[in-house]
């Protein structure tokens, strides 16, 4: 009898196969997750291991060497990685803030909404088709690449995300204060420049920094874009530059043991960078969150 | 002193109405030209590949698309090699990660103690700042001889009679190329599909709890069919990326340019055989072609892309897009 009043809460038959079926699903998730975190330790890990060895003050600080000769480092990569990603990143942030501002503030639905879809589309271009643009768009007509060009292919790259992050913190910005800086009799312009933007300043700040991390890691449009460049530290952007991924591009299609060397090192310097960015740019965030609520 | 602090302040006041009345205008104008650059870089995008591809386009028309062939030598261009390279891997990448990602996605919004939710969600993420260069430098020196010395003589001992598992185990093929796309895709779609699990009303989550559903019937009762559209955009964005990526399958795939049935065959993509061949390419004809391969891709770019948008925005906003009943009716016949 008393085995029959418990009977539902035996796990068997019908009920055993769903809580197995359960079971099974939960720990296959659980497994997913892991899997993915193992990746990304596999592979930072990986990247760390082989790229300590090689790391040295005198790899950061030596231009590359010779083809075919030993020794070289990645400063010349290294200036101009820093040079081309800066020059984008001067234009592709205000440009995205406008595109947001305009977009949040002035546009009409109609107007707003396929600017929107716009930047989307932009989005979805993938990377080596910009350079195929700034190829023809540049590259050509000048004669040969530069880093110039490959800042102009860096910045489109970063346009639609730093435009679309700052579109939804400007989004996010109360309204009330909005209203309250205009019963103020302050001009539309006024409040967007005093009062929207200093609001959403951590939101602005963590969309550029996610849009510059994005493309110290782009290789296509640098490739087709910032040219064959020549040995030593080069700083004129009109002329090509070297940078930090299409030193490892080449680096890892090379077949020396060697060259596979230096490209684990430059990879290191150049997860570190853009894994920091990003932590840093989600602290960005987090406190913009918190004083948008508070 | 009166009517001089009035008189000053109404000065101040209409030096004040003179900058508003240029700085409104001024704002609106600066920030719709910037809108403007960015539409007109989507035109100039379009406008230059065409261009650019052109002459290959004059010379080849559309039986370019059916062309098995790549030949510098006899100057003879074809598409098929790298469509069926870019189809495969992507099609073989959306399979591996569309079940992980809503896995993922699962233990995130159901399973995962609230604690590790934020950490563990940042980390998948981080997944997606890679470069994938330095992804595709791990694919040549770690995943490539793991593939061609454990995986592939595993699935070629078990599905050998498979002619897409047959043949010789390599580093460098379809499948790793493949697997490096699977790991580019998890976080993008795992993050659109996170966020959509997130809006599912949890009073429909209670009503299956509350008749006697266990944690997977409510999940495929409603949680999944509530969510339908999301995991259908969020795939769809995935294909995007990894139809759209470059560098890290050229570092892989192993840069052959004939169709291969065996997957673990070297083979090339669309987006890899530019970036591989571009800047060694002697003839304009040969620049022309590669080009051209852009041209195909960007038009399945760009559709894919919006498809994915219309989806993710329409599965998101506005009313549950299933009836609830069903899920109820399902739920109550368990």
């Amino acid at each position: 009898m008393s085995a029959n009043q418990h009977a539902l809460l035996v796990d068997r038959g019908n009920l055993r196969r769903r809580n197995a079926l359960n079971r099974l699903v939960s720990w296959s998730s659980t497994v997913a997750a892991v899997l993915a975190v193992a990746v990304l330790i596999v592979v930072v890990g990986s990247v760390l291991l082989r790229g300590l060895d090689a790391l040295s003050w005198h790899f950061l600080t030596t231009p590359t060497a010779l083809f075919g000769e030993s020794g070289g480092g990645i400063s010349n990569a290294i200036a101009g990685s820093a040079i081309i990603v800066a020059v984008g990143a001067a234009m592709a942030i205000p440009v995205g803030i406008g595109v947001a501002i305009y977009t949040t503030e002035f546009a009409p639905p109609r107007i707003a909404n396929p600017v929107r879809f716009v930047l989307d589309v932009l989005n979805g271009v993938p990377t080596i088709i910009t350079g195929i643009f700034v190829y023809g768009l540049i590259v050509v007509p000048q004669g040969h690449g530069s880093g110039f060009a490959g800042s102009v292919a860096l910045a489109i790259v970063m346009l639609p995300i730093v435009a679309r992050t700052s579109q939804e913190v400007l989004a996010l910005v109360p309204g009330t204060l909005k209203e309250a800086s205009a019963a103020l009799g302050i001009a539309h312009w006024r409040t967007v420049v005093r009062v929207t933007i200093p609001t959403a300043m951590g939101g602005l700040v963590t969309g550029a920094l996610l849009g510059v991390a994005r493309v110290a890691g782009e290789t296509a449009p640098l490739l087709l874009a910032a040219g064959i460049f020549e040995q030593g530290v080069k700083t004129d952007p009109s002329q090509p530059l070297a940078s930090i991924p299409v030193f490892i591009f080449q680096q890892s299609e090379a077949p020396s043991p060697q060259a596979h060397t230096e490209a684990w090192a430059a990879a290191l310097v150049l997860i570190a960078f853009v894994l920091l960015l990003n932590i840093v740019a989600r602290a960005f965030y987090a406190r913009s969150q918190r004083r948008m609520k508070g | 002193m009166e009517a001089g602090t009035l008189k000053r302040n109404a000065v101040l006041r209409s030096r004040r109405n003179r900058t508003d009345r240029i700085g409104d205008p001024l704002l609106r104008g600066l920030s719709a030209l910037a809108a403007a650059l960015a539409v007109a870089a989507i035109a100039g995008i379009f406008y230059e590949v065409v261009h650019e591809a052109w002459p290959a386009v004059q010379e080849f028309g559309l039986k370019f698309v059916t062309t098995n062939d790549w030949n510098p030598v006899t100057k003879r261009f074809g598409a098929a090699p790298f469509l069926y390279g870019t189809v495969v891997t992507s099609f073989i990448a959306l399979l591996l990660a569309t079940p992980i990602a809503l896995a993922i996605s699962i233990y995130l919004t159901e399973l995962a103690p609230r604690r590790i939710r934020r950490p563990v969600a940042t980390l998948v993420d981080l997944l997606a700042a890679i470069p994938t260069v330095i992804l595709g430098l791990w694919g040549i020196l770690v995943l490539g001889p793991f593939m061609r010395d454990t995986v592939e003589p595993a699935l070629n001992s078990v599905l050998g009679f498979l002619p897409i598992f047959s043949g010789d185990p390599s580093a460098f093929g379809y499948l790793t190329a493949a697997l490096i796309l699977t790991i580019m895709a998890v976080p993008i779609i795992t993050s659109v599909t996170r966020e959509v699990f997130e809006t599912v009303p949890g009073d429909l989550k209670e009503a299956s709890y509350a008749l006697g559903a266990t944690r997977w019937e409510m999940l495929r009762t409603v949680v999944l069919p509530y969510s339908r559209p999301g995991i259908v955009g969020a795939t769809i964005l995935g294909l995007g990326r990894a139809i759209g990526e470059a560098i890290a399958v050229a570092q892989v795939i192993g840069g052959a340019t004939a169709i291969n049935v065996s997957l673990f065959h070297t083979g090339g993509t669309m987006a890899a055989q530019i970036a591989s061949q571009f800047a060694g390419s002697p003839s304009r004809l040969q620049k022309a072609s590669l080009i051209y391969l852009g041209l195909i891709l960007l038009v399945f770019a760009v559709i894919v892309n919006v498809i994915a948008r219309v989806i993710v925005s329409r599965g998101t906003i506005g009313d549950a897009p299933i009836d609830p009943e069903d899920g109820m009716t399902e739920a109550a016949a368990l």
